[in-house]
């Protein structure tokens, strides 16, 4: 009878870590996949059956990511950065300021606009990248990173006040109010005592905006044409065209290695805020 | 702008000729105004000039260089008898219909799978989130090794198991490159769908589930009875998401396809592509566009619907 109760009480357990550790392994292995490719050596990259493990472990594929396309890898790291740092800080000043005024200095139409910026939820820029694409032309911003920062901060812009305003409007008024009768100005107020007490909602924003712009391909692909300007996701398709004759997929893979990881880091560090806020968006 | 500001009643008014103009309600106003409009600047910009230039362009022949002449409806007409985009229509919906269930049945799994309390299920958590947070893009070159003929890890786990021969080619046909790509797209998407259910799951008070069992209810029947009913809303906008962002698909037929073979996986998304980018027809990639907005606007309007009514519940 106890032995009974025993596997009663083990079995599900036993059953769920079973279960949770074949799907860590599905997710896993095309992240193991990409590690072990991007480290082997050129010879063995291309061996056919692929072996599972780098049996030479080899900087190669890295290294040869300096000097492969156009400008080399490095000049592409500095253009993601800079557009995914671009449009990250733009999109929270914009978002910080905008987020204030909706939530705490309404002005007539206030609403009606609010509601404005939340429409361009419902249209993603898929949609409109052709006239995009032409507005860019006109302003002299097509083939800019400039350009790009600009557009992903728009398509940023409605969750980041969403977010930033909820922040806002969860805080009473009288410490607004407080800090105005202690002779701070407006914005003073704003910045030295409503700000710090929303920065959660700031941090998620910054995280969504940054694992978007680094990761977007579409409007990349479409705005920028030359290939200096090309940002990561972009320039795997020259890693994977370039070389004439058969594909490296070492090479290929150190470059999604170069892509992915800075994600997978940034998350596993702040993942906190990227969860609270990717729950906070969707099903409030 | 300050035009549409508000005329106060007529005795404040009276009380504020005398007074400066400038009062403090007005200039938290103005306040308010100015801290709104560089964001409104950009959205006008960048969001509702292209979007109306959306429609304006489609009624027009719009070559990237050169004159654009008025052509009225021809765009739309022209659109509805293009067996090049009708496929690919057919095809986006193909792939939404095949993909959603997927997505959502995996994604349902492994959030009643980790929703309890402890450090292990936050460790899984976290581990099936992670493709999610890899871009679209990388995924898909990872992917297209995976599934390389010969070379790739993934065919050669088939060959081990007996599910080809070693030069079977996934991409050959139209039916087996959009089962390689759905695999891409459940590895990477099942962790979002994932954390939205959970969230939804750790919002029903454990005490109805307890209750239920009580109530002498199984699992099984508990889970179908209670928590699922409980759900709905939930359930409801996840579908929305998955079928909206379905709807878009590009980046993954792009890297991972090439539209191929002979042009059988081309999405809606990536016909308009062709359209203006590829032949630079931009008013007719236009036309493409405002069509796709109108299912878009749609699918999101039920979108705004489901979230007005979680609200209130």
């Amino acid at each position: 009878m106890n032995t009974l109760l025993d596997v009663r009480r083990t079995l599900p357990r036993a059953a769920w870590w079973a279960a949770c550790l074949s799907v860590s392994v599905i997710v896993l292995y095309p992240l193991w996949i990409m590690l072990s490719q991007s480290l082997k050596s050129t010879s063995e990259a291309t061996r056919n059956p692929p072996t599972l493990y780098p049996h030479d472990l080899s900087p190669d594929n890295y290294q040869a990511l300096g000097n492969t396309g156009a400008v080399g890898i490095w000049t592409h790291v500095g253009n993601s950065l800079f557009v995914a740092f671009g449009a990250t800080f733009l999109t929270i000043v914009l978002a910080t300021l905008a987020g204030y005024g909706f939530a705490k200095m309404r002005f007539v139409g206030s609403g009606l606009l609010f509601f404005l910026i939340l429409a361009t939820f419902m249209i993603p820029f898929q949609a409109i990248i052709t006239p995009l694409f032409s507005i860019l032309h006109t302003l002299g911003l097509n083939n800019t990173l400039i350009g790009l920062v600009l557009v992903y901060t728009t398509f940023q812009l409605p969750f980041g006040i969403f977010l930033m305003r909820n922040s806002f409007a969860a805080l009473p008024a009288s410490i607004e109010e407080a800090a105005l009768i202690d002779g701070c100005g407006y914005l003073s107020a704003m910045i030295r005592v409503m700000l710090p007490v929303a920065v959660p909602g700031l941090i998620s924003t910054a995280l969504f905006t940054f694992f978007t712009s680094w990761n977007e391909f579409f409007a990349a692909l479409v705005l920028i044409t030359d290939e200096a300007k090309f940002t990561l996701p972009v320039t795997l398709t020259v890693l994977a065209s370039n070389q004439l004759g058969a594909l490296n997929w070492g090479i290929m893979q150190a470059g999604v290695a170069v892509t992915a990881i800075p994600c997978i880091v940034l998350y596993l560090v702040l993942q906190r805020y990227y969860v609270a806020g990717l729950v906070a968006g969707a099903v409030k | 702008m300050t035009a549409t500001l508000t005329p106060a009643p007529s005795a404040a008014a009276t009380q504020r000729r005398k007074g400066p103009w400038l009062t403090q309600r007005r200039r938290r106003q103005l306040v308010g105004l100015a801290l709104v409009s560089p964001a409104l600047l950009v959205v006008l910009v960048f969001f509702l000039i292209p979007l109306g230039m959306t429609f304006w362009m489609s009624l027009h022949d719009w070559p990237l260089l050169g004159e654009h002449s008025w052509v009225g409806l021809d765009n739309y007409r022209q659109a509805v008898q293009d067996q090049t985009w009708i496929d690919s229509v057919i095809f986006t919906l193909k792939y939404t219909v095949f993909i959603t269930p997927l997505l959502f049945v995996a994604a349902l799994a492994l959030a009643v799978l980790i929703n309890r309390p402890g450090r292990p299920a936050r460790v899984f958590q976290t581990i099936f989130f992670l493709p999610v947070v890899i871009g679209f893009a990388a995924a898909a070159y990872l992917w297209l090794y995976l599934a390389q003929p010969g070379l790739g890890p993934l065919t050669d786990l088939a060959v081990h198991l007996g599910l080809g021969t070693r030069e079977s080619n996934w991409f050959a046909t139209s039916t087996s490159a959009l089962v390689t790509v759905v695999l891409m797209v459940v590895w990477k998407m099942t962790g979002m769908q994932m954390i939205l259910l959970l969230s939804g799951l750790q919002s029903i008070p454990v005490e109805l589930t307890e209750a239920a069992r009580i109530d002498g209810a199984g699992p099984w029947q508990s889970f179908r009875h209670v928590t699922l009913p409980l759900l709905r809303p939930t359930l409801a906008l996840v579908l929305v998401f998955s079928v909206a962002g379905s709807l878009l698909a590009f980046d993954q037929f792009f890297i991972m396809t090439s539209g191929g073979p002979s042009n059988t996986t081309i999405t809606a998304v990536y016909q308009i592509y062709r359209t203006s980018f590829i032949n630079f027809d931009l008013g007719y990639g236009a036309a493409l566009s405002a069509l796709l907005m109108v299912v878009l606007a749609a699918v999101s309007a039920l979108q705004m619907l489901l979230l007005r009514k979680t609200d209130h519940s």
